[in-house]
């Protein structure tokens, strides 16, 4: 298995008002190609700046990352990833077909291959029929699959998540997880996903990362023995809540330093 | 205007010309006493003194219906290219003011620009933007215009109507471009930092990241600052045309009326200037309201 993303001794540190704020601190990580990862941890565990610094929208201070096997930087004038935030972060002015297109425009897809693309994301996320509508005319739910067109548009291998379905109500989101593993099983795409719930981290993934915070590191790497095919109720069995549970504790574990 | 809104519009409208037409009694009454006095006029009733201050010469305060009349009798009565037409006058002043407006914005956009992606120019434009709109404008424009004048019909070769236009519409600029550059500075930098990373994420170029979200998010701030420029480049073009060297114009008639203690004729060329001010502003609204449907806006 090769590895999209690897991180050796990596750590990252915020220069604040109130001195150094350890963000990441030597943290090692191999993702392989097609996996699903979830991130999870309280906040401040440096989840989002992980994924962050995957992105290049953040740089590490020590240790190496790659990306495919580039810089970051590089991998991201490559295109290499697409992201969704926590908020849809949709244009306003644009028309959902045009959301999708932004991206398009920007990396100079021709016309009549932005018009192939926004059909395509548009059927895997289920919103054919809201193309010519605007931003506001569609539900949280909505928009926010609305983005996640918009992340595959142009088609990168690596899909990096930030608790994109945080704002939003459970059975939306128990509606979205099941949408987003037949989508990630549909297309191949190595996923990064950071969230705060292990529920939605068990159901998801194939490997779940578990993080402690002050200084921002990995507690646990836990490989989930579930099987590909999940449909919602795979939650009540007992082996869902066996890693449920390891989750729990590695969490717990992170935290027993502070009680 | 919603129908709901006709009755109360009216109804102020109403109190207005009412308070109006008493105060053209107040103002006008002493110097109508003193004609009485002079010609020994002692037989006359309170309703005759009424009449008499509303239709005086050269009053005080003219009242609405004299001002009405010298509004139709400039308008309707003689033809707009004659220079006793008071359309002729708006028209003179309206040209001036389009021009000083559209370069006033044009430089405003320029600037704001120039801030927002220079932090040099952030840290040293803005303080002499600010400093330029202390200057008192009515100290400046004689300058602009006796200056402007002689070296656009001296050096440069122009028309004395086209060195009029121009000077004027320099210091109509000089008034709309500081809002517009004020407001575009807030607009240009409204975007959100997630989506700024978004475009980030998307390895866009400054000059993408700029016609892509930067000046889409910052339009709504341009027609606030641009309602604001319009009705500055007006008053801006007025100031312009009071100096010696203006020969027309609304301004020219400001002045004109006052030399020769023409009130009627003051009040119609004020008339005039606030029924342009309120087009000027009603038509930048309606581009405001276009605009704005063609970006997907929500309907209020």
């Amino acid at each position: 298995m090769t590895s999209v993303v690897s991180a050796k001794n990596l750590s990252l540190t915020f220069r604040t008002k109130d001195g150094p704020v350890h963000a990441l601190s030597d943290v090692n990580l191999e993702i392989g190609k097609g996996e699903f990862v979830s991130f999870i941890g309280p906040s401040g565990c440096g989840k989002t700046t992980f994924l962050r610094a995957i992105a290049d929208l953040e740089q590490p201070t020590g240790g190496t990352l790659t990306v495919n096997g580039l810089t970051p930087h590089d991998a991201r004038e490559k295109r290499a990833y697409g992201y969704v935030f926590q908020a849809p972060a949709l244009y306003p002015w644009r028309t959902i077909e045009k959301n999708i297109a932004l991206p398009l425009e920007i990396m100079g897809f021709s016309q009549h291959r932005q018009k192939e693309r926004i059909a395509q994301t548009l059927d895997l996320v289920n919103l054919s029929g809201f193309a010519q509508k605007y931003p506001w005319q569609l539900s949280g739910g909505m928009q926010q699959r609305a983005s996640i067109a918009r992340a595959l548009s142009f088609d990168a291998d690596l899909l990096l998540m930030d608790e994109p379905f945080g704002a939003l109500d459970e059975i939306v989101r128990d509606h979205l997880n099941f949408e987003l593993l037949k989508l990630w099983s549909r297309t191949g795409k190595t996923i990064c996903f950071v969230t705060h719930s292990i529920p939605e981290a068990v159901y998801l993934s194939t490997k779940i990362v578990v993080m402690s915070p002050r200084p921002g590191r990995v507690t646990d790497v836990i490989d989930n023995p579930l099987l590909p095919e999940r449909p919602l109720d795979v939650r009540d069995t007992p082996a869902f809540l066996d890693i449920a549970h390891r989750v729990r504790e590695g969490l717990r574990a992170g935290h027993s330093y502070e009680e | 205007m919603t129908r709901s809104s006709v009755v109360p519009v009216m109804i102020v409208l109403l109190a207005l010309v009412l308070v109006w037409y008493v105060g053209a009694v107040w103002l006008n009454a002493p110097w109508q006493l003193d004609i009485y006095r002079r010609g020994s006029v002692v037989d006359w009733s309170w309703l005759q003194l009424v009449r008499d201050t509303w239709a005086q010469e050269k009053p005080v305060l003219p009242a609405p219906h004299q001002v009405a009349t010298e509004l139709w009798n400039t308008t309707a009565l003689i033809a707009p290219n004659k220079p006793r037409s008071l359309l002729f006058h708006a028209w003179i002043t309206l040209s001036a003011t389009l021009l000083g407006f559209a370069g006033g914005t044009l430089l405003g956009i320029l600037l704001a620009v120039l801030i927002v992606h220079n932090r040099a120019m952030n840290r040293s434009l803005m303080p002499w933007l600010v400093a330029s709109q202390t200057v008192p404008v009515l100290a400046i424009a004689p300058m602009i215009v006796v200056i402007g004048f002689n070296l656009f019909t001296g050096t440069l070769d122009l028309t004395a109507d086209t060195a009029r236009l121009l000077s004027k519409a320099i210091i109509s600029a000089y008034l709309a471009f500081f809002p517009v550059t004020v407001g575009m500075v807030k607009g240009l930098r409204s975007p959100e930092l997630i989506q700024l990373d978004l475009m980030h994420t998307y390895h866009a170029s400054p000059a993408q990241v700029f016609w892509k979200l930067r000046w889409p998010s910052a339009l709504p701030y341009l027609f606030t600052s641009m309602k604001v420029g319009v009705a500055a480049s007006l008053v801006g073009t007025i100031v312009g045309e009071m100096p010696t060297g203006a020969v027309a114009g609304l301004g020219a008639r400001l002045l004109g009326g006052s030399y020769y203690g023409q009130t009627v004729q003051i009040w119609s060329a004020l008339i005039m200037a606030s029924v342009l001010a309120a087009v000027l502003v009603i038509a930048v609204g309606l581009v405001e309201r276009l605009v704005n449907a063609a970006m997907g806006a929500r309907p209020a």
